[in-house]
């Protein structure tokens, strides 16, 4: 289990980088590496196979996390165990520090970065879920100049995502909310715990004094072919006082939201179900935090 | 393709060498620098078998190529005890723990160990089943190996108080 | 500890090991740390089809591609070696280490390319082009006892390799006089044993020695002679390096055909070449499957749970390549009943071959599959019944005033007191605060069960089982040899003849040595002999290596000890019925001041020709190979009885688990376990094991499956798919032990490597279904994946409320 042959050069600044993607031949892939935990068990099976890679792992500024007014930023290149364990993360985007808690193994968040999770797009994966229940904004610099992704549309399939082959993602945005108490839940099921989720789910709840619902994310991983919102869901629950009875009969409009496929580890029809289990459970856990 | 010169610190010292950039670190330990106490289970990031430490913090070296470990720091299960012949705290908590049978798993899970140690000197057993869980052991079922990263935490607390 | 027939001075006490210290210093010596100048390197071609034919195969790509040395193919090979070992007397099915004009699984492995290195290897491995035709697989297990299945192997006619009947005691006459029958089918999984390492081997041909030297992390009887008969030279050509540590066996590392790759192209290209699988390899194409076994079983009962009879019929998928893997039919016979007073059993036994993995032998050789095929009856018998699952086993278990006890298929058990060990697992777990325990989880909503399992570890081996399946397998000895020397400083060094993967066999030796000859363990020297050097041995399988090396080791000390006293005798001018010897001194009884020291007879033995006894050889050197002790040596009478293992052991399980029931997931919350294996050599190791193969067993009842779709593509092959639990699966385990000794064995020893592993999956699936019961389900299928348990409940509710 061997790595294909490639071409390695490190960049010093993300200009460089973006003009090393840019200088691909035709038909030649270039690839950036962060942490590698996703790429380099793809490129050992020769599932991946880019003749260059491109190591960002050394350009100044690419990794931090900086709460700004609005949002916290956190550079492509900070590692997953550093966001989970920033204060500014845990206090500002809490739905996301939870999430992180379920990625992988400690060792590969001290080697996995927040970009190269978001940059891969697995269906299963709780970055890119946290990010499109939060409405993150992802910026990428090419040669050209920089461009702005919204999470949601973001992720088009399993492992594909709408960075462009000569892109570079430079910083993921997750909005701060303001106002209101605000509560986070994140639930998934895996056979063993570390691994892919088989499903998650994410709710981020505000609840003003007297305790009714002025916003609510809710989202999906591992039931369609990237994460998904469930936005009729929060319409629903939007407004009201997130009684148990009425999470119920909103968790009804899982089902036309996502659309769950077969593999190895559980059916369609499972998936579906603990769907909505799930995300009844982290509205739940959401709510009782911003409750208390 | 070409390969390259490199250099990084392995256990306190420098070491050079020339590789390809598809070779990866656990390769480049094993094969190049003969440093075989690290073990290689999957080569997909899962086992934990190839576990050291880069910087200081525990990761697994099947999923990093050597060129990238350039100019880093490198501690292996060969780098835990002072010198040759000497064996540190943790292995010697694993010997009397009996914490291993075939011991292929054992450097990955004394890496695993070491680095929860550093940073949490008081762990409680459930904190050193999560610390260990990205290693797989297929000997012992683990019950032996929490016990000795709990007795050397323990031996640690002893010997400051 | 309890119960111990004599107070030891060094076995049965808490003592370090020999091997950890070269391990916790990464100072082991794998199969893959060994670099022999100039090894070359193997990577393999594998079919991506279920069942193909080759039509052709061009390496001419592949043989430019750089540092490129060799491709090798089936045809090749099979021209110039012999098929490798079938246990069963099946002439028709031929194994080849790479496949012969036809493919008959996804991953078998086509072609072998030698290069440089390994990542060279796999360059030019891509560019070997075959040629296929796939054709329609043969899958589902039922489905392979059809006449109209596609054949596996076509020459053999059928997709069945061996199907026998056997009848011991009078099973109709108890089935007329039971009061109710009970009939179910379990299932279980298609899992191994997947230890962390991989095979490797390496392999140098000598032409000028004519020796072939092979380091690999072999656990296999009989390795060098496979080798020899495949290469077709001379056994005594071959120099298996038995200091290799293996990094993980429990059975499988038996890569006999990676072997005869290696160690062809080694000869023909004149060169070192080594093959370590990597993990898709050894997960698809390295032939290391488990038992695939459906179980359909009838139990005859009274209504006071009292069960007399068993019909029995089991159906193994051993693969495409049988190997030794269907003989794990057999095995179990020694203990087809389990601890229960059964007085008769009918099995029918069905390998079958498939378009799968081959399949090899797995801890416990078909005893984990049996054990839980057993206890899921029991379970069952207790619920038809109403009686309570732990009152039902105590009136069925056989007491400990009733050894040694017969079951039906001739053995004899040699002793225990299941009664007692169940007694103290149910102290050590609490039985009462854990049934409150669950009912308040219960009550709380939740789903919670507690496993009950009773189980027997047959130890020691003994492969006359194989005659049951093979009437031309008329093996009746597995010996196990030790050689001990005391050098002329008085040092003692024990020779042992096989490998080691983790059971601790240097500590084994030395520890025995040192209670026999009351010299303190950590001075004793192990050494593992290679196969030239060696004595005979049939390898650490079986759990049978406390039992039978232990013994070699217990009586070649006691022959060193005898004549060191012959000797003290001669030189004190006494009789030798008046030396006594304690702790390194040999002394004139009653005249503790007349005496020689150890060292001084060391050195009468080797230097003093003028000062030894009379006919005397001189130095001390002795070795014992040993047959099994118990066995009668014999072939089975007509009845096909006989005495299979000598030694049982006994555990009893109690595992607690919580499964949520919105997504079918279980927590293995507690486990709490007794275990009796007689007399405990090094109390840490034998807790090791058992703790550790219980956490196999857990692998087996949850999580671990090699999955193929129905077309026979294989859906399993790396760690992302083929689960193996990690510490957060697996609770603290808490165990107590039990002492019985064996009467057969040196010290009461009996095997203790497998225990943990034949109890455990019949004891999660307990409490799984416990946990169930409420709902009014019962699963019998392994694993119980948490999908398979979700969808129960949902069915079960929608039932309910539609
Ligand atoms: S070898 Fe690196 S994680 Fe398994
Ligand atoms: S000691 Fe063998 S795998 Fe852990």
């Amino acid at each position: 289990m061997k790595a294909a042959e490639f071409d390695y050069i490190r960049a010093d600044s993300v200009a460089a980088a973006c003009a090393a993607l840019a200088a691909a031949g035709p038909g030649e892939e270039r690839k950036i590496i962060a942490g590698g935990q996703t790429l380099v068990p793809l490129m050992a099976m020769r599932l991946a196979r880019p003749a260059l890679l491109v190591d960002i792992d050394g350009i100044p500024g690419l990794d931090g996390i900086e709460a700004r007014d609005s949002y916290v930023a956190i550079g492509a290149m900070t590692r997953q165990r550093a966001a989970e364990l920033s204060p500014a993360v845990r206090d500002a985007v809490p739905l996301l520090a939870r999430a992180l808690r379920f990625v992988g193994h400690v060792q590969t968040r001290n080697r996995g970065t927040v970009g190269g999770s978001l940059v891969h797009g697995d269906p299963s994966a709780e970055i890119p879920l946290a990010a499109v229940a939060l409405d993150a904004e992802l910026e990428a610099e090419a040669t050209g100049g920089k461009r702005t992704y919204a999470a949601a549309s973001f992720f088009e399939g399993p492992m594909v995502t709408a960075i462009a082959p000569d892109e570079c993602l430079v910083e993921a945005r997750f909005p701060v909310w303001n106002g209101g108490r605000i509560g986070a839940g994140f639930q998934e099921v895996a056979s063993r715990r570390g691994d892919f989720a088989i499903v998650a789910a994410a709710a981020q709840v505000a609840l003003d004094g007297g305790g009714t619902c002025t916003r609510i994310a809710a989202a999906l991983g591992g039931v369609a072919p990237g994460p998904v919102r469930i936005a009729a869901l929060e319409d629903a629950l939007a407004g009201t006082r997130l009684e148990d009875g009425a999470i119920d009969a909103a968790l009804a409009s899982v089902g036309g939201a996502i659309e769950p496929d077969d593999d190895l580890h559980a059916t369609a029809a499972y998936r579906g179900r603990v769907a909505e289990v799930l995300l009844g459970r982290a509205i739940r856990e959401a709510r009782d935090e911003a409750r208390a | 393709m070409t390969a390259r010169d490199i250099s990084l610190t392995v256990n306190g010292e420098i070491r050079r060498a020339n590789v390809m950039p598809r070779m990866t670190l656990v390769d480049l330990l094993r094969d190049v620098l003969g440093l075989t106490g690290t073990h290689i289970g999957c080569e997909h990031g899962v086992c934990g078998a190839c576990s050291i430490l880069l910087d200081g913090v525990p990761v697994r070296s099947c999923l990093i190529f050597a060129v990238q470990a350039d100019g880093h720091e490198v501690t292996t299960v060969e780098g835990l005890a002072d010198g040759d012949g000497e064996i540190g705290d943790l292995q010697d908590a694993f010997w009397e723990c009996h914490a291993m049978q075939c011991g292929y798993c054992t450097p990955g899970m004394l890496i695993a160990g070491h680095a929860l140690l550093a940073e949490n000197p008081a762990p409680d057993t459930g904190e050193i089943r999560e610390a260990i869980s990205g290693n797989l052991c297929r000997c012992t079922g683990y019950t032996q190996i929490v016990e000795a990263i709990a007795l050397c935490a323990a031996r640690r607390r002893e010997g400051e108080g | 500890m309890s119960g111990h027939g004599a107070n030891y001075r060094y076995v049965s006490r808490k003592r370090r090991t020999k091997e950890d210290r070269r391990f916790i210093a990464g100072k082991g010596r794998f199969a893959a740390d060994i670099a022999v100048p100039g090894m070359k390197h193997v990577a393999l071609v594998a079919s991506p089809h279920p069942r193909a034919n080759i039509l052709s195969i061009d390496a001419t790509r592949a043989l430019e591609s750089p540092g490129v040395h060799a491709v090798l193919t089936g045809d090749e090979l099979a021209a110039e070696t012999a098929p490798l070992f079938n246990g069963l007397d099946i002439p028709e099915v031929k194994w080849f280490p790479l496949a012969v004009g036809m493919s008959r699984y996804a991953g078998e492995w086509v072609a072998a390319v030698v290069a440089d290195s390994r990542y060279l290897a796999e360059d030019a491995a891509e560019l070997v082009e075959v040629d296929y035709e796939p054709l329609p697989a043969a899958v589902e297990i039922e489905s392979l006892l059809e006449p109209d299945s596609p054949l596996v192997h076509p020459g053999h006619g059928s997709n069945v390799l061996v199907r026998k009947t056997f009848e011991w005691g009078p099973v109709e006459a108890d089935f007329a006089k039971s009061e109710r029958t009970l009939t179910y089918r379990a299932r279980w999984g298609r899992s191994s044993t997947v230890p962390i390492e991989t095979f490797g081997v390496v392999s140098r041909w000598d032409p000028i020695r004519e020796i072939l030297d092979v380091w690999a992390s072999i656990q296999m009887p009989n390795y060098q002679e496979q080798i020899a008969n495949s290469l077709g030279i001379p056994t005594n050509s071959i120099r298996v390096h038995n200091d290799v540590d293996v990094g993980g066996s429990y059975g499988v590392k038996r890569g006999i055909k990676h072997t005869v790759i290696t160690a062809y192209l080694a000869r023909k290209l004149g060169m070192p070449v080594r093959l370590i699988e990597d993990r898709l390899d050894n997960m698809s194409g390295g032939d290391a499957h488990g038992p695939d076994r459906l179980f359909d079983v009838t139990l005859a009962f009274d209504g006071d749970g009292t069960i007399r009879s068993m019909k029995l019929r089991a159906i193994d998928d051993v693969g495409a390549y049988p190997g030794r893997g269907p003989l794990q039919l057999g095995k179990p016979i020694t203990a087809l009943v389990g601890p229960y007073r059964l007085s008769s059993v009918a099995y029918e036994a069905i390998s079958v071959t498939s378009n799968k993995t081959g399949q090899v032998p797995v801890r416990g050789f078909g005893q984990s599959p049996t054990n839980f095929m057993i206890e899921t009856g029991i379970d069952l018998v207790a619920r038809r019944l109403g009686i309570d699952r732990i009152e039902l086993r105590r009136r069925n278990l056989i007491r400990s005033d009733e050894f040694p006890w017969r079951i039906p298929t001739g053995t004899e058990y040699d002793s225990g007191d299941y009664h007692a060990v169940l007694a103290k697992a149910l102290a050590l777990a609490d039985y009462d605060a854990l049934v409150a325990r669950r009912d308040a989880a219960r009550a709380a909503g939740r789903l919670a069960g507690i496993g009950i399992a009773a189980c027997l570890e047959p130890g020691g081996g003994n492969n006359i089982f194989e005659q049951l399946l093979n009437e031309k397998l008329e093996i009746t000895t597995f010996v196990e040899s030790c050689l001990m020397r005391v050098d002329m400083h008085g040092h003692v060094t024990a020779v042992m003849s096989t490998t080691t993967s983790g059971q601790g066999h240097e500590t084994l030796i030395a520890t025995i040595a040192g209670e026999e000859l009351e010299r303190d363990p950590d001075t004793i020297r192990v050494t593992h002999a290679d196969s030239l050097e060696a004595l005979p041995t049939r390898s650490p399988v079986a759990s049978r290596m406390a039992i039978v090396l232990g013994g070699a080791t217990s009586e070649a000390a006691r022959k060193i000890r005898a004549k060191m006293v012959r000797i003290a005798a001669h030189n004190l001018g006494v009789g030798e019925d008046r030396v006594e010897y304690q702790a390194g001194t040999f002394f004139v009884r009653g005249e503790p001041a007349r005496k020689l020291e150890w060292n001084e007879i060391a050195s009468i033995a080797h230097r003093q020709f003028h000062r030894l006894p009379p006919g005397a050889e001189p130095c001390l050197q002795e070795f014992s190979v040993l047959q099994v002790p118990g066995a009668s040596g014999q072939l089975p009478n007509e009845k096909k009885e006989i005495q299979l293992y000598p030694c049982f052991s006994f555990q009893a399980h109690i595992p607690y688990v919580e499964i949520d029931p919105g997504t079918g997931k279980v927590e293995v919350l507690d486990y709490a376990i007794g275990h009796d294996c007689g007399t405990v050599i090094n109390p840490d190791i034998v807790r090791g094991m058992i703790v550790g193969g219980l956490a196999h067993g857990v692998g087996a009842a949850l999580y671990e499956k090699f999955a193929y779709d129905g077309d026979g593509q294989f859906l399993s092959g790396s760690f992302v798919d083929y689960l193996l639990p990690s510490s957060h699966e697996i609770p603290i385990v808490r165990d107590v032990e039990h002492c019985t000794p064996s009467p057969r064995t040196s010290l009461g020893q009996k095997g203790s490597g497998e225990g943990g592993y034949l109890g455990a999956p019949a004891a999660v699936a307990s409490a799984v279904n416990d946990a169930l019961a409420p709902l009014g389900i019962s699963l019998s299928e392994l694993p119980m994946r948490l999908c398979d348990i979700e969808a129960a409940i949902h069915e079960k509710r929608t039932e309910r409320n539609g």
